[in-house]
């Protein structure tokens, strides 16, 4: 019988198989570290008397509770600072990579690895975060895993895992003008809610899959996990191959003809079986955005808050009566009727140069909305520069955003980038749970189109319902 | 490793659904450099409110939690399984939990028992009807006693036996690694490395 790209990738890297139900111990090709799930694992080595075993698959970057304003200082908080000095005292001691607030190769832990071309096809890839999914857009298997699992691949370069189980996510068809990946993963998560996917590998396929960049494919597996799914992973083909040719840490010559060669390989077969599949028409897809306070809670944008009886499943109904009281809405208003108080463009989801562009078109020569406050914070410090070189720093600062520096900023609100209490964001990011911007603040995610769009109206809009807006507007 | 081989303590009933670990912990309380001491970030937004279960003097001391499905889902902050050790707590039931958070309770030894979600609301019920009922988590033969109630958990072999054992991840791996260096000998040498550092 055939595999499937997961699984082919799995074999590739057991190192020892395990016999009565113990987990097969797998090779680890790549360990991504930052400031906040590190320090522990570090502190277990150090009094276990261990070294990390391969520093040279190792690299370090600040990104979590990174100030994006005033790098050049001191980092204010206390606390911050503290865990950002211990990164760079354990890195320095034990000998690892670390890219610092202000080297061009700093920024978000998932925007680093693929920019630098560290991550390639059929690699194992793992890092003490849930969005380490981003990696599969490559064909990697990428995991999030916890601080004892940090230690435990410092320590020893492999990590003990539990069998998975596969789901293809097949997407077909061609996605409407203005529909973008944030949608088709948005509109992925409420079909299959956010345990659907436990347990489960998910490989995304299907025309609409194909016809994306590999920016836009690392958005669909950033998000794998907010299904609950152990890692999200997409087919190399020619436009993986193309996006790495020429990176930093990308094979050459006679390296890269063999690369290609096994990456082109690592398709799942013809007759392999998945353990599950969905299927959604990407030609019936259109901007989502979610009401609620799990990303499974989503709708299309011309839809209307829901009431908690439309839902059959009892803790449905539960978790809808007490999400629409967080998120302080009315069954019936229609989604374009919310009015927000902060947009939020970056993230490790939607952080990356193709995002900004795509904001940065609708913005242009556009008016911001009065009273609302919008954040641009580029995914990494070669985003940045990369934006500036285009213009379209000038872009955000003449609507009247902030253009900030490199971080994971108020995607989580670990650093001073947050939203205060009864607050309401549109964000380009990834978890819209209670508090997660901020105490008592209130996420909307959405698409770098749409959040784009809704800094205009100040409603939540796509970039379609600004030709009715006056010109200049 | 602690070993686990059974627990009583207080339960306490939390009737929420998608319990993320953001909410277990926010990331405000991550900020610690050390693995104690994260008991006063343990659903730190939730017990600002009067009528948050743990706010109960019945259920302060609680040591088992009876949670609703998908409880732990989101960040893979192993943080989340440090505040419940650090506040107190030795298990968590609950029909579903998200894998991350299993993963890495497995590694602490904070027992994640799945049990149906029939089984969950008997013993809210239960909990509820009488606060401050104790209950028995057996790991032996898998069951949680409460209340005249008897109802069973799931949980791998392999967790238990590591539970039961209390035995550390990394000291077990060890003793493979001469597979580790023989598998490293066949890796393709053209994977890419992070050192030396290319010059650009």
């Amino acid at each position: 019988m055939g595999r499937t790209l997961a699984e082919k990738v799995w074999d590739a890297h057991v190192v020892r198989r395990g016999a009565d139900g113990e987990p097969d111990l797998l090779y680890i090709d790549l360990h991504l570290i930052h400031e906040v799930t590190s320090p522990q694992a570090f502190e277990g080595l150090r009094m276990a008397g261990r070294r990390v075993r391969r520093t040279d698959l190792t690299i370090a970057t600040e990104d979590h509770n990174v100030p994006t304003a005033d790098i050049d200082r001191p980092i204010a908080d206390p606390v911050s600072r503290l865990q950002v000095d211990t990164l760079r005292r354990n890195c320095e001691e034990f000998g690892v990579r670390l890219h610092r607030l202000g080297d061009v190769d700093q920024g978000i832990v998932h925007v680093v690895g693929p920019q630098l071309g560290l991550t390639q096809p059929g690699m194992t890839v793992v890092c003490g975060d849930s969005h380490t999914s981003t990696h599969g857009a490559f064909g990697a298997l990428a995991l999030g895993i916890g601080t004892s699992e940090v230690e435990h691949v410092l320590a020893t370069q492999t990590l003990p895992l539990k069998p998975f189980r596969t789901m293809a996510v097949t997407v077909n068809g061609t996605l409407p003008e203005g529909t973008t990946a944030k949608d088709v993963v948005l509109a992925v998560i409420a079909r299959l809610g956010t345990g659907g996917g436990q347990g489960h590998v998910l490989e995304y396929r299907g025309e609409a899959i194909r016809a994306l960049s590999m920016e836009a494919r690392m958005t669909i597996c950033n998000m794998s996990i907010e299904a609950g799914a152990r890692a999200g992973m997409i087919a190399p083909d020619g436009t993986t191959f193309a996006y790495l040719a020429g990176l930093p840490h990308a094979p050459t010559g006679a390296d890269w003809d063999a690369a290609v060669e096994s990456w082109a390989a690592l398709a799942s077969d013809p007759d392999a079986v998945f353990d599950a599949e969905v299927v959604l028409d990407g030609n019936e897809l259109e901007p989502f955005v979610t009401w609620g306070t799990n990303p499974g809670q989503g709708l299309p944008l011309s839809g209307t808050v829901p009431a908690p009886e439309e839902f059959t499943d009892p803790s449905a109904v539960a978790a809808a009566r007490r999400a629409l009281e967080y998120m302080d809405l009315v069954p019936g208003t229609p989604l374009r009727e919310i009015a927000v108080d902060t947009v939020f463009i970056g993230s490790c989801t939607n952080g990356r140069i193709e995002d900004l562009r795509a904001a940065a078109g609708v913005l242009e020569g556009r008016t911001k909305a009065e009273g609302v406050r919008v954040l641009v914070v580029p995914g990494s410090a070669k985003v940045r520069l990369q934006a500036e070189k285009e213009g379209l720093d000038e872009v955000f600062l003449r609507f009247g955003a902030e253009w900030r520096q490199a971080g994971c900023s108020m995607c989580l609100g670990m650093n001073p980038d947050q939203l205060s209490a009864g607050e309401r964001s549109a964000s380009t990011s990834n978890r819209n749970f209670e508090g997660r911007q901020g105490a008592g603040g209130r996420t909307h995610l959405v698409s770098p189109l749409v959040a784009a769009a809704t800094a205009v109206r100040g409603t939540l809009c796509s970039p379609a319902d600004l030709a009715q807006l006056p010109a200049g507007r | 490793m602690e070993k686990f081989i059974s627990h009583t303590g207080v339960g306490v009933p939390l009737r929420r659904s998608n319990v993320d670990t953001d909410q277990i912990i926010p990331a405000v309380h991550l900020k610690r450099v050390t693995r104690t001491g994260f008991e006063d970030g343990l659903f730190a937004a939730w017990r600002t409110r009067q009528d948050f279960v743990l706010n109960a003097d019945a259920y302060r001391t609680g040591s088992v939690l009876v949670a609703g499905p998908d409880f732990g889902t989101g960040s893979s902050r192993e943080h989340a399984v440090w505040a419940l050790k650090d506040y107190g707590f030795r298990v968590v039931l609950s029909s579903r939990f998200a894998d991350i958070f299993r993963g890495n309770s497995g590694k602490q030894g904070l027992l994640t028992g799945v049990v149906d979600q029939a089984d969950v609301e008997r013993l809210w019920k239960a909990l509820e009807d009488a606060p401050g009922t104790e209950m028995t988590v057996d790991l032996v033969d898998r069951t949680v006693t409460c209340a005249g109630l008897r109802v069973p958990f799931e949980v791998d072999d392999y967790t238990r036996w590591r539970l039961m054992e209390g035995l550390d991840d990394i000291g077990l791996t060890l003793q493979h690694v001469d597979a580790i260096g023989e598998y490293e000998q066949r890796r393709p040498g053209r994977l890419p490395t992070t050192l030396p550092v290319p010059v650009s």
